[in-house]
This record gives structure tokens, sequence and C-alpha cells, in this order.
């Protein structure tokens, strides 16, 4: 007989990667995630969508580029950052490149601790890292024309709150 | 030599998303590498020049101006990050 495999999350926790073009299933991302850890009190999820207006123009589509190698560098490191302020189980980051339409889903975080607490900030501090950090660029399909997202001050703000 | 990468709008402004530079003499840091860059002149003096924000990593490692630059390093440059 085998052994039932131990999911990773019980063993200390995990933290998953990922960068990919297709979409992402949340409750199947959180149930894989989670495994059958039963220390696990509180799961704290974000969502990215991809809205039809921006900066006063509205979009008919936009294209996620990356910087391979690095990004997966950065966001690791990123979470790596986050298990040293916060007691963590797990933590899952997915984030999406190339071609996204209005609606769809960008950017998937994921914690998982025994309070909501933890869960919560950390999942605030990983979204708020993500956007002054990791490499990637949006660039958005306007009435007049493509162009690349500017990035703003509010997010450096936003990540400045955390130092 | 140098594995330079591009991104993003300077890689649509500069034309090209990669080369192969020789270190050039005198050229110890980020800083240094950016000044050699603009002295081609053109678009590459505007698009990395005075009142643009051009962010750079060495070795995938976000970068600072003084950052040491090294023989086979790969430095990006790229505008500010946009994701999430």
């Amino acid at each position: 007989m085998n052994a039932p495999t131990v999911p990773q999350a019980v063993l200390g926790g995990a933290t998953v990667i990922r960068v990919q073009t297709e979409d992402f299933d949340v409750g199947a991302e959180i149930t894989r995630l989670r495994g059958a850890n039963p220390k696990i009190g509180a799961v704290a999820t974000f969502i990215g969508v991809c809205r039809d207006l921006n900066d006063g123009a509205d979009v008919s589509e936009m294209v996620l580029e990356h910087y391979p190698g690095m990004t997966e560098k950065a966001l690791g490191a990123i979470a790596a950052e986050a298990r040293t302020r916060w007691d963590l189980f797990d933590i899952l980051v997915v984030h999406r490149v190339g071609r996204i339409l209005p609606t769809e889903q960008i950017v998937l975080v994921v914690v998982t601790s025994a309070h909501r607490g933890e869960a919560f900030h950390a999942c605030e501090f990983l979204m708020d890292y993500l956007k002054t950090q990791a490499p990637f660029w949006k660039k958005e399909q306007t009435p007049e024309g493509a162009r690349w997202v500017d990035a703003r001050a509010s997010d450096d703000a936003a990540a400045e709150r955390w130092r | 030599m140098l594995n330079v990468l591009y991104f993003a709008r300077l890689r649509d402004t500069l034309g090209r998303d990669a080369e192969r530079i020789d270190l050039p003499a005198g050229v110890t840091d980020v800083k240094g590498l950016l000044d050699w860059l603009r002295a081609r002149g053109d678009v590459w003096a505007t698009e990395l020049g005075p009142g643009r924000s051009v962010r750079a990593a060495v070795n995938q490692d976000m970068a600072q101006p003084d950052t040491p630059v090294r023989d086979g390093d790969e430095i990006a440059f790229f505008p500010p990050v946009t994701g999430g």
C-alpha cells in the first residue's frame, strides 16, 4: 500500500511563485496550498483584476511583460522578507504575463497563517512590494493607441509604509 | 563583456532588447555605464537622460547608481515597474 502523499504545507509551509500566461483558478489554488494542514486558521487572498479604464482612457486590453529570471528571484526575496516579519505557513504568488483583457485576473497572492492578523498584513505587504520591486511592465491598448503604464507615486508610498 | 538588457518602454525607444558591450574603460558602476550609454547621443541621450525615470538591475537584483559593475555582469535597464 502506498503511503499518502504528505502535503508540503504540513511540513512547515510552502512558498510557491509562478509566472504564467494562463488564467488561474483561485479555489483550486487555495485548496492545493492549504493541503491538509490543521494548524492553518487563516487564509488571506488578494486578486488583482484588469479594468477597462485607466488614467481617463478606455482600455481594451493590456500586455504584461516581465524580466524572466529576475521576476522569480525578486518575488522569492519578497516572500522571504514576509516570513521574517510574520509567522506564516504558506505563501503563493501567481502573476500572469502576456495579453490580458478587462475583467480577467492578473495576480493572485495567498497567505496562510494561524491567525488572521498575520495573513492580512503579509498579504498586503507582498502586494505593496510586488508593485514596486518585481520587474513587470504593463502596456495598455487605448483608442489613441498603445501606451506604457506609468508607475504611481502612491505605490511607492504604499511600499514605504513597511520600512 | 557585459550582457546589457533593455525592457518595456526603453526597449521600444532604443530599438533593441539586448547587446553585449566590452566593459568600457573607466566604467565601474551603474551610473558610469549609464553615462557611457548616454554619450551615444540621439535617443540614448534623451531616453536615459535627465527627467527620465530609469531603473537598473545588476545580475537580476535591483541596483543603485553606485552599484558596482564588473566584467561578466548582466545589467538591465528599465522604467519603474508597473505589475500587480
